[in-house]
């Protein structure tokens, strides 16, 4: 028996022989350059021309914050730099470039100059699998999913090194939150994947939205209700989990000036500034992909716009959804943001779990209602149950919105 | 190696927070000793601010100290001014030698240190929102702001350091147009108060991090000589504008907002009641101008020397500022210097009861707290 790696390579391999005879690339190498090195080197290229790419992402998100964030506080925002304001992001970062490179003398020297890139690298490496359009996914994984789970996990890492290296009280506070806020709400976050994965069998992210490609009501979040639940349970566990308000504790500014990064400054802070803004990008590409149909159109008869626009719109509806809560609603406290993980959503995801099971068998054996001679299936009938489901729980929830009376 | 059955050994940690803090309101240091995020101790440390006002105030001729207790609580200036003329006036009273202060004065003086109230409990507002982590009321509530000082900039020059209150009334007239913006501001500012209260007073987050944190009973309240909206919110009806009436305050009509319990919630909608009343009053006064003519009335200020001898004796006087009581004691020697002057700050008591208040709370409840009493730091130190 072969060992997994040598049948990895082999598979790599041929991969890479049926795409250098593809692209016809044969002619062009120069003559006994091994097969290995040509691989590597297509995997370098696809990899800059990737984090090139992917790098502009946060510095359009940061001008349309500034910007977003002006409208809302009655401001103008950016206007010097640029025409409206458009290359004030680019100003800031040459500025952050050419600032003096501190380390605090008492850090951890090694690990404070590692955090950034650690959390920098895990935010960026999960870009790979986030299919942006029909034909092209940097990694067409059959794990994508299950990838992108696996290392957006990593930030904390990160975060924790930080806040540890800098040997400062605040920058303790804040990675300790973030720990826990981050693995706290991972939890529900898969679970709500989970259910998509049940339903559908697959964790590659193409093979997801090509299931949703047929229209709005093939979105997986208007499949049936426990997934629409679902869905908005994996965006708000998104926004704790990318450290964003109202569960910005991390980095909570009138609490703990800047958390994990108080004693950073320069181009390693300009890491970690463009690390959240590609995180905020990424968790709302992957709740475009999972739940709202990624590149795929609403209507059929919309298909002839390329699906780059479909997917950034929808992406970038959900930043601007982000930034809307941002800049409207104050931070919750710390204990209630563990008990709206493991008293709400939590509870609520594993609901969810058992009702998009029952649903996918009812499905499977075909048991629905009948109601006047049309066939109902279990999901419409879900649908239509949701409504009354959902009155009588916010009814029954009237009686928990007294808020709790601490005795001083 | 330590034996493996030991415990692990954990150990109180001391935060110092501040006097470079965010949200501590000025250069406010509170050592905290916490256990994780629970705070099992918070001793405030003050005087980072100290700039010798008292004794200044020995060696300065008694006009010559208005500009100084505007730096005082610098959030609120006229209200300082205001309460340091009054005392004088009153120390000249009771020596036999009273100033006889024109009605146009009397009103002006009351218009503007309730549009200074106002001013002071929308910064308190927009400041509370941002300790909360909500950052947006802080730029509606300076948007409001800025046209009272705006205003405040026609009449006297200044923005923030007004000198403008005198003894006998004030150093100039009301720009012709004055009242004219005022009401526009005021009915405008009165729609916009409603919409704040549903940004953010009613916001169900806030209501969470805000209601039943840091209760004050009456009593405590009492004890720790808690006045202003700080002693409203516990429950108390207790306005020096109602209860002691100085200036012209006993010509208007205007309610005393209270809270229920007095935790966090209830003193910050104490101060957000009081906008309303002050814009009430502001309109009363201005109606009370125009119907009695005061407006093109040229007479704004007394005679008064700049040599003020105020006869030998001593005074307490306190008012109404958006803090709280403000008292101002002077004593007199007959010569134009005070020989002593003595003030008695609300933000002091407030802070007072922080290590009672913040025990056992959360780090964040802290920064609530410190918002929700609203302090100024130049006032307690001085």
């Amino acid at each position: 028996m072969k060992h997994p790696i040598e049948t990895a390579a082999e598979q790599i391999r041929a991969t890479a022989a049926e795409a250098t005879e593809t692209l016809n690339l044969g002619g062009a190498w120069p003559a006994g350059l091994p097969l290995e090195t040509v691989i590597l080197l297509t995997l370098v290229v696809i990899a800059v021309i990737a984090v090139t790419v992917v790098a502009g992402i946060p510095i359009v998100l940061v001008l349309m914050e500034r910007k977003v964030s002006a409208y809302f506080q009655n401001r103008l925002g950016p206007t010097r730099v640029g025409p409206w304001g458009l290359l004030v992001t680019l100003a800031d970062g040459i500025k952050l470039l050419f600032k003096e490179d501190m380390v605090p003398p008492s850090s951890d020297r090694k690990l404070f100059r590692l955090a950034p890139y650690v959390v920098f690298a895990a935010s960026f490496a999960v870009v790979a699998v986030i299919p942006p359009f029909q034909s092209t996914v940097i990694g067409n994984m059959d794990l994508g999913l299950f990838l992108y789970l696996a290392i957006s996990s990593l930030i904390v890492l990160g975060i924790i090194m930080a806040g540890w290296a800098s040997n400062s009280k605040y920058s303790l506070f804040g990675a300790l939150r973030a720990a826990a806020q981050i693995v706290s709400y991972e939890i529900p976050l898969g679970l709500a994947v989970l259910m998509i994965v049940m339903a559908t069998g697959t964790l590659n992210m193409q093979h997801l939205v090509m299931d949703q490609a047929d229209g709005i009501h093939a979105w997986y979040m208007f499949r049936h209700p426990f997934l629409f639940i679902g869905a908005f349970i994996y965006f708000l566990s998104a926004v704790a989990e990318v450290n964003r308000t109202p569960f910005d504790l991390p980095e909570a500014e009138s609490e703990i000036v800047a958390g994990y990064h108080t004693e950073y400054s320069g181009i390693r802070f300009a890491y970690f500034f463009l690390a959240e803004y590609a995180n905020a990008f990424i968790v709302s590409a992957i709740c475009a992909t999972l739940f709202m149909g990624g590149w795929a159109a609403p209507f059929p008869f919309l298909s002839g716009v390329p699906g780059v626009v479909w997917f950034l719109g929808k992406t970038m509806f959900l930043v601007f959804i982000m930034m809307w809560l941002r800049w409207t609603l104050p931070r919750v406290r710390v204990d209630q943001l563990m008990s709206l993980c493991w008293k709400y959503f939590l509870p609520i995801s594993f609901v969810n779990i058992l009702g998009a099971g029952v649903l996918a068998l009812l499905e499977r054996e075909e048991i629905g209602a009948q109601l006047g001679g049309m066939f109902l299936s279990a999901e419409a009938v879900s649908w239509i149950a949701f409504p009354f489901v959902l009155a009588l729980l916010g009814w029954f929830a009237r009686w928990g919105t007294e808020p709790v009376r601490r005795p001083s | 190696m330590a034996a493996p059955t030991k415990a692990l050994r954990t150990d109180e940690m001391v935060l110092s927070m501040g006097p470079q803090h965010p949200s501590t309101h000025g250069v406010l240091r509170l050592e905290l000793k916490t256990d994780g995020e629970v705070v099992e101790e918070a001793i405030p440390h003050i005087g980072y601010l100290h700039r010798n006002f008292e004794k200044h105030a020995e060696s300065l001729p008694y006009f010559q100290i208005i500009p100084y207790t505007d730096r005082m609580d610098y959030i609120a200036a006229m209200n300082n001014e205001l309460g340091f003329v009054l005392a004088v006036e009153k120390l000249m009273e009771l020596g036999g030698k009273p100033i006889s202060i024109p009605e146009k004065a009397q009103y002006i003086r009351v218009v503007v240190c309730e549009m200074n109230r106002i001013a002071s409990h929308l910064l308190a507002f927009g400041t509370y929102g941002m300790d909360i982590g909500a950052l947006t009321p802080f730029l509606y509530a300076f948007r409001d702001r800025e046209t009272i000082l705006g205003l405040f900039e026609d009449i006297c020059g200044a923005r923030l350091l007004y000198n403008y209150i005198r003894f006998g009334g004030v150093s100039r007239d009301l720009t012709p147009d004055f009242h004219h913006k005022l009401r526009r501001f005021l009915s405008k500012f009165e729609k916009n108060i409603d919409s704040y209260n549903t940004l953010l007073t009613n916001n169900k987050i806030f209501l969470e991090r805000t209601k039943g944190v840091a209760v004050m009973s009456i009593d405590k309240a009492i004890q720790y000589g808690w006045t202003g909206p700080n002693l409203r919110g516990s429950g108390m009806k207790w306005d020096l504008r109602k209860d002691e009436p100085y200036s012209i305050y006993d010509r208007f009509d205007f309610e005393v907002p209270v809270g229920e319990i007095g935790d966090c919630w209830d003193r910050y909608k104490v101060r957000m009641d009081e906008m309303r009343e002050s814009v009430r009053i502001v309109r009363q006064a201005l109606d009370q101008m125009e119907e009695k003519g005061l407006l093109d009335d040229p007479n704004y200020a007394a005679k008064v020397s700049a040599k003020l001898r105020p006869p030998v004796g001593e005074v307490y006087f306190r008012t109404e500022t958006p803090r709280g009581d403000l008292g101002y004691y002077i004593q007199s020697d007959g010569t134009n210097v005070p020989s002593r002057v003595k003030v008695r700050s609300p933000c002091f008591t407030a802070l007072s009861a922080m290590r009672e208040l913040s025990r056992g709370l959360l780090v964040a409840d802290i920064i609530a707290i410190i918002g929700s009493i609203d302090i100024v730091m130049g006032e307690i130190d001085r």
